[in-house]
């Protein structure tokens, strides 16, 4: 899960790495009175859950609050990679001396935290990664025990050469190391950590982001969720239980299990057709599942036909068949519905369905994304 | 022959008297795996029909002499589950429970080291080699007996592969699904490790998706040292980057971990890779035949 700059400057604050805090505002007036109240330059930066929003317009420099009222109207309008801007972090603006780079990320293949450091921090972090990948300099760390003070000043003395500076910065780290086993980060950054030109090091932006299953578990991380920075539609599929992810197509897709769910939209594309959505629905055949997920789909009005992909092991085939009757009885939609069904009692599902006169049958993935996509191209 | 588990192989349920334990018990029993009992705590001294409940793990080692485990419960209690099998000296945790936190994970996995447990999962549908030992939720009925091992990210997209294997005539030795999350205990190398040690598996099918760099360094074990024909299948190519396709280890983040580079390296390392399912298996026929 992703949580705003604005959430994650409060949890640096909390585990002691200096921070401004600012002021969160939802439109210009409440820009232009939290910028009075700093005085002084401030910062006008979008909260949003995505990168690249200086280049996108959505951090702004102001010298009276006046200006930051202004340009904050210029923020409110944007989209940024299709996320429209709703909240407004104000901060005092700093003097920076220098840039570094601290983050941290789970190695997957070690099993391991890893604290990365570089001295080239800014917006330019990706392409010193891609090109320089030397001067960023990388330690795991124990994921209980936490980076220890001498790996932090091992890191730091690598990339500053004036020892007490390295000394802060190791400072920094630990703490940096503790947020990210504390809120069980899947990442957790500051870029750029500054220096700034009064002395002492501030995390000027930061981002985190969170592990779901840990997020699932723990009800002050839930606390942090912003529902309006995601499709309603997925929201709403995530708390039935469903993954779901809308796409440009209009072929729909409902697959029990996120590996067959890809390969099903992958063959969706094969076959030149293409999918509107990724849904998962898991491993139960419940009714109300599939009403949920006939719901979310077909409120896309792009969508032409229904798939499902269903391979029931241990879930039974007659389940889900009656599921989908049941639903499309509760639901009432004149687009095609496509279902295959494999596994145990799969004849059972197959007569359920036929009876029914609601769905088509197709006993192959391949041959049911092919009936979808053919009956999608039929005009209504 | 097979990997990890046989005709031999006694099974503990953890979690047995649960909704899914029960199932699953009983499903594996009927499947002729030796279920010699289950663990609940507070509930030792019951029965689920004929299999016997006890109290701890260590406890039902001693009575029953198990050697492998499968893990029903739900997510908050996994990693404590996976730490008392292992200090009971179970050699083989299989995890079937999603929603474990990565973190447990790491940290599990890092205080279990001493000890050469194998884990495998979490998110895992568990374990089959066919008509010997199933410990999982997998379809027997599905699987048949043969040379071919699979090795899988992900739950039904591996009965798909194993169903379109069964219908091409290719029994399958072993069939382990190591589970879609991105902090595991066995990963791709493990496994094919296993799988070049054992005589009876004469090639491979490894069924990869988007997320992390496993399927690549999987391909440069295969073209330097496997010694097997290997045929693999990568689901994701058409998953736009940056967004969770369901599996918490399936993102691509900054580029790397996309389908399109995962086939790349597969290709270079001379391994075929399906478009479709239902090229699976005449690909592997052609890769037996050039054996």
């Amino acid at each position: 899960m992703n949580i705003h700059e604005y959430q994650a400057k409060t949890i640096f604050g909390r585990h002691g790495i200096r921070v401004h805090g600012g002021k969160v505002c939802l439109n210009p007036t409440e820009v232009g009175e939290a910028a009075q109240e700093l005085g002084g330059r401030v910062v006008v930066k979008a909260q949003v859950h995505a990168g690249g929003r200086g280049k996108a317009g959505g951090v702004k420099l102001a010298d009276t609050w006046e200006e930051a009222a202004a340009k904050s109207e210029a923020i409110f309008a944007l989209t940024i990679k299709g996320l429209p801007v709703r909240k407004i972090l104000v901060t005092p603006a700093v003097d920076i001396a220098h840039e570094y780079y601290a983050g941290v990320v789970l190695d997957r293949e070690a099993a391991l935290p890893l604290m990365m450091v570089s001295r080239e921090g800014g917006i330019d972090i990706e392409q010193v990664a891609a090109e320089a990948p030397e001067k960023i300099i990388k330690t795991h760390f124990d994921p209980a025990a936490g980076l220890r003070p001498f790996q932090a000043r091992q890191l730091a003395h690598a990339i500053e050469p004036d020892g007490s500076k390295a000394v802060a910065i190791a400072g920094v780290l630990v703490k940096l190391g503790q947020v990210f086993l504390d809120v069980h980060a899947t990442l957790a950054e500051i870029n750029p950590l500054v220096e700034m030109k009064n002395g002492g090091f501030l995390a000027l932006d930061g981002k985190i982001n969170l592990d779901d299953s840990a997020v699932a578990l723990r009800p002050d991380l839930e606390a942090l969720r912003d529902p309006e920075s995601v499709d309603a539609h997925q929201e709403k599929a995530r708390q039935m239980g469903l993954s779901y992810i809308p796409l440009e197509g209009n072929i729909g897709c409902v697959v029990n299990g996120a590996g067959l769910a890809m390969a099903t939209m992958d063959l969706v594309k094969h076959f030149g057709g293409e999918p509107a959505n990724f849904l998962d629905i898991g491993g139960s055949s419940s009714p109300e599942k599939v009403v949920a997920a006939i719901e979310i789909i077909t409120a896309d009005k792009n969508v032409r036909a229904i798939l499902f992909n269903i391979f029931g092991g241990i879930t039974r085939c007659d389940h889900v068949a009656q599921g989908i009757v049941t639903a499309l009885e509760r639901l009432k939609t004149t687009l095609p519905i496509v279902v295959r069904l494999t596994g145990t009692n799969e004849a059972e599902g197959r007569e359920i369905l036929n009876r029914s006169g609601k769905a088509i049958f197709a006993a192959t993935m391949e041959e049911a994304v092919q009936e979808a996509i053919r009956r999608a191209g039929i005009k209504a | 022959m097979s990997i990890l588990i046989d005709e031999k192989t006694r099974v503990l349920v953890q979690g047995i008297t649960g909704h899914d334990g029960s199932f699953h018990a009983r499903a594996m029993r009927d499947y002729g795996t030796k279920v010699v009992g289950g663990v609940t705590p507070g509930k030792g001294g019951t029965r689920v029909d004929d299999m016997p409940v006890f109290n701890t793990v260590a406890e039902a080692v001693r009575q029953t002499g198990a050697d492998a485990s499968v893990i029903y419960v739900r997510a908050p209690f996994v990693p404590d589950a996976i730490l008392e099998a292992a200090h009971a000296g179970i050699r083989l945790v299989v995890t079937i429970s999603e929603g474990v936190p990565a973190l447990e994970m790491a940290r599990v996995l890092k205080e279990i080291a001493p000890l050469g447990t194998r884990v495998v999962g979490p998110n895992s549908p568990g374990l089959i080699s066919p008509g010997k030992c199933k410990i999982g939720i997998m379809p027997g009925q599905i699987h048949q007996p043969g040379h071919i091992g699979v090795v899988s990210r992900s739950g039904t997209l591996t009965y798909e592969m194993v169903w379109q294997l069964s219908a091409h005539g290719l029994g399958q030795s072993t069939a382990i699904g190591i589970g879609g999350d991105p902090l595991i205990g066995t990963g791709f190398m493990d496994v094919l490790r296993l799988f070049k040690a054992d005589p009876k598996t004469h090639a491979v099918v490894l069924i990869g998706e988007i997320g992390g760099t496993a399927e690549e360094e999987a391909a440069e074990y295969i073209a330097t040292e496997m010694g097997k024909p290997a045929v693999a299948f990568i689901a994701g190519r058409t998953a736009p980057p940056g967004k969770r396709m369901g599996h918490a280890g399936a993102i691509i983040a900054r580029g790397k971990g996309t389908a399109d580079e995962k086939i790349r390296a597969l290709e270079r390392a001379g391994v075929p890779v399906a478009r479709v399912p239902s090229e699976l298996g005449p690909l592997m026929k052609q890769g037996l035949a050039r054996r």
